[in-house]
């Protein structure tokens, strides 16, 4: 690995209450020891025209230095069958399976057998370096390739296959195209007698997508991994011919077929899970590793449904990727057990070089959330930290997209974790760009470094001057909590999908982050109903509640979202709009009806990456029923027209209102921003077909929308529509329209007298 | 510049390089911020709110920028203005080179 000195890591889990253990994982190269320290973080923004960064030191168990080790990440997704009795005794076998793949011309991949590469034992039906269908063979010593020598398709439905027989030594390798195009050869076979004998038992597990390399501590390291779609693969315990295997072509074995068949897998079975099902009479049942996609569209997909959880037999198949990655798998460095008095709030472990080439000048800070004990609030203000949205842009970069320019309208500013998410690449990248071979990327998870997810941290894709976004721009929060003396725990987006209602309910105001753009189906029903009965809900950003994602059941701290519809960097393929997690349609939840209007009276309208501009009041604000937020702010003045983030309050990515959509029709509409750039287009789902104008000052619907209505049982919604606008909060020491603007209503909606 | 149409979106991009632009700038600096990332030229920020170095996207994971350390900025505004002019004198001479007015 050549790599820039660096110090990173990421923690176990990421919100942890008092009492409870937090595990940190670091690695390090170019650094002999570092030492590590526990924060409070208050304010992560270093622009000097602002507050200025703020942390707290701890003092903690972990204060101390450590020897930096580097920690190797394997990523690469495959399924994983335990070695097993019937496998150790198979002589003769079929493999066979229907691909899609997307990289046939990559090299070696392995698509389903039974290899230890470096024990050159076993068997496999790969892809070969020709791109042709293959099979490999290893007795220990001496390996043998029969490939069919006609390149696979790119991206198109093929069957193949590879049969050997244990007595005559007699091999055959089959492939062919499921489109018949009669100019092209669609099918190609070839066979002879193999010299080598395989050897069947090997310390290898039989996989799916992979083969096994080696094993690295307590982890299995795969290599040749496959990229694409797996659809009904099979192991039979003798050669089959063609006949045969066309009846393993079925969905589930058949009385005539039991026998034979050693490995029968369903790959649609449990797809909202990484159990694999065998439906053979062996159960060779399995796992996936690192999160493959599934519930995807197989070769015999029909399109007359798009959902797979309704038609397990259309979705048999699971894309692979050689970048997948769900546990980064490092070793521990230090763990915490959180003191029990310790204030709920964002923390990080603050990591510095003190040894090595680099010492003082490598650095990094691991956030985690310390959020009260389960029940027990600890103060009546609650911020919800936006983790879906800080994994949902984990790594996010724009080293190599063309578009980033035109996107930023200005200079693409390059920060070091960009170089070090770009050199890092195995540490997976954000759900906003591509796997390695094109296709969307569907998972994130926290279990890996999340180097845009920092204090101190700049985005190519922010506004000039404070270019923060996520979480660094959420510290503009914290920090204007503190200043102005709000008491307030801190609680999760996965705390609150794990636990519901019962989480916000202990608490009179729920203050969102700048950009809480993605929601599960479990956050959005517990947001609606805190602020059904009764609650209070401060929405302080823009763009938010947007996608739709779901929670891995089994694998904690990964989450799910497909580019369904919307304003989006890649589109799911056709047929693949469903979440296999929970079956639920992904995308916009204004694409099932439930618009951010309907949750918090204003929804996304555009984005834009040059500058920030303000609010004016509208004649709503002067209503009796919302007199209380205005109070010291006169009629015409603009509010925020300052502002570390572009200078403004209105900016980045901000909401409107509108009544169609779900806006109350009891909502104010109270100020509204004007006068935004060029930059700021209109989002593509305000667009039945192609229009002119869709630059902010010509197109009437670009423009912010603060909302204020009541909810029932003496609950509230105000929103202020922008992700800028809590960088506007610490304009002159905290004395401003913006300042006083947030702190009328969260000090009204912290009095119970019922609005 | 002979162009007065060009000198006057100069003028106004000079003026104001972050923030509005009329529709004549707004396609000028479409097509000057258009092409692969890779050969694209970008600042990276050597020191917070403080320094940008001009670099050029190289594609490569080892590598992925090169520094131009004779233009380094303390002003953002001014390295726009610098690309900006770069990038445009490039373009009149590939205009020239073709034949056509720039």
């Amino acid at each position: 690995m050549t790599s820039a000195p660096y110090i990173t890591g990421y923690t176990n889990p990421m919100s942890v209450a008092p009492g409870q253990t937090i595990r940190f994982h670091v690695s390090a190269e170019g650094v002999g020891r570092y030492r590590a320290d526990i924060v409070r973080l208050i304010q992560g923004d270093l622009n000097p025209a602002g507050p200025g960064f703020k942390e707290k030191l701890l003092r903690t168990s972990v204060s101390g230095t450590y020897r930096a080790q580097p920690q190797r990440t394997y990523p690469g997704s495959c399924v994983v069958i335990a070695p097993a009795a019937p496998l150790d005794r198979l002589e003769s076998f079929t493999l066979q399976a229907l691909i899609w793949p997307t990289t046939p011309t990559k090299g070696r991949q392995i698509v389903l057998g039974r290899w230890a590469d470096r024990q050159r034992a076993g068997y496999a039906l790969i892809i070969d370096a020709a791109g042709a269908a293959a099979l490999l063979i290893g007795d220990g010593r001496r390996v043998e390739v029969l490939g069919t020598g006609l390149t696979l398709g790119e991206r198109r439905w093929a069957f193949i296959a590879a049969s050997y027989d244990a007595d005559s030594g007699e091999a055959w390798v089959v492939q062919e195209a499921l489109e018949d195009h009669p100019a092209l050869v669609t099918r190609a076979e070839a066979a002879r007698k193999l010299r080598v004998k395989p050897r069947m038992a090997t310390q290898a597990p039989f996989a799916m997508a992979a083969g096994f390399s080696h094993t690295d501590g307590e982890r299995s390291v795969f290599h040749h991994h496959y990229n694409g779609k797996i659809d009904r693969p099979r192991l039979a315990n003798r050669a089959l011919d063609a006949t045969a295997m066309a009846t393993f072509r079925a969905y589930r074995p058949g009385p005539d077929q039991t026998a034979a068949a050693v490995g029968w897998w369903d790959l649609a079975a449990g797809m909202a899970t990484t159990a694999i099902t065998d439906l053979s009479a062996h159960r060779l049942h399995g796992e996936t590793v690192h999160l493959p996609t599934r519930a995807m569209t197989g070769h015999n997909w029909t399109g007359h449904t798009l959902c797979a959880h309704g038609a397990p037999e259309e979705y048999g198949a699971i894309h692979f990727h050689d970048d997948d990655l769900y546990d980064s798998g490092w070793d521990v460095a230090f763990e915490l057990r959180v003191p029990r008095r310790l204030r709920s709030g964002v923390y990080a472990a603050r990591l510095g070089a003190t040894s090595g080439g680099k010492a003082g000048k490598v650095e990094d800070y691991i956030p985690f959330f310390v959020r009260p004990a389960r029940g027990k609030p600890t103060a009546r203000v609650a911020y919800l930290a936006e983790t879906a949205t800080y994994m949902a842009y984990a790594n996010f970069n724009v080293l190599h997209a063309p578009e980033s320019e035109p996107w930023a309208s200005r200079l693409l500013v390059i920060y070091p974790d960009n170089l070090l998410a770009y050199q890092h690449d195995e540490w997976g990248k954000s759900l906003y760009e591509t796997h390695s071979d094109g296709s969307g990327i569907a998972f994130s998870s926290r279990l890996r470094p999340i180097t845009n997810m920092r204090p101190k941290h700049n985005s190519p894709f922010g506004l000039y001057g404070s270019s923060l976004r996520e979480f660094c721009a959420d510290t503009h929060l914290t920090d204007w909590l503190e200043a102005e003396g709000h008491a307030y725990d801190v609680i999760t987006d996965e705390d609150l999908d794990a636990e519901g209602l019962e989480l916000l309910r202990p608490y009179d105001v729920i203050v969102t982050g700048t950009h809480p753009e993605y929601t599960s189906t479990r956050m959005w029903d517990a947001l609606k109903a805190y602020t059904g009965q009764g609650g209070r809900l401060m929405y302080m950003g823009g763009n938010g509640f947007y996608w739709r994602i779901a929670y891995h059941p089994d694998c904690p701290g990964a989450l799910e979202m497909r580019r369904a519809g919307g304003s989006r960097t890649w589109i799911t393929e056709p047929g693949e709009e469903y979440q296999s997690i929970d079956g639920e349609r992904a995308g916009l939840w204004r694409d099932v009806g439930r618009a951010p209007q309907r949750l918090v009276g204003s929804g996304m309208v555009t984005m834009g990456f040059d500058v920030a501009s303000y609010f004016k009041r509208l004649p709503e604000s002067h209503d009796p029923r919302v007199a209380f937020a205005f109070e010291g702010i006169s009629a015409d003045e603009r509010i925020g027209a300052f502002g570390l983030i572009g200078g403004g309050a209105a900016g980045l990515e901000f909401d409107r209102a509108e009544p169609r959509y779900g806006t109350p029709p009891h909502a104010l509409v109270v100020a509204r921003s004007e006068n935004h750039t060029e930059s700021y287009l209109l989002v593509v789902e305000e667009m039945g077909a192609m229009i002119p104008n869709i630059h902010a000052p010509e197109n009437p619907l670009i423009h912010a929308d603060m909302v204020f209505y009541e909810t029932a049982h003496g609950g509230a919604v105000f929103s202020f529509s922008s992700q800028c606008w809590c960088g506007s909060l610490s304009h002159q020491g905290y004395d401003n329209n913006v300042s006083r603007l947030t702190g009328n209503v969260l000090n009204r909606f912290l009095d119970p007298t019922p609005l | 510049m002979a162009d007065p149409d060009l000198a006057a979106l100069i003028e106004e991009f000079d003026a104001n390089p972050i923030g509005h632009h009329g529709p004549a700038l707004r396609h000028l600096l479409e097509e000057l911020r258009g092409g692969p990332a890779q050969g694209k030229l970008v600042l990276v920020c050597t020191k917070p709110y403080r320094e940008w170095v001009l670099a050029t996207l190289t594609g490569d994971k080892r590598a992925p920028v090169k520094l131009d350390q004779r233009h380094v900025f303390h002003d953002l505004l001014d390295a726009e203005r610098f690309v900006f002019h770069r990038r445009l004198a490039a373009r009149t001479m590939a205009l020239t080179k073709a034949g056509s007015r720039p």
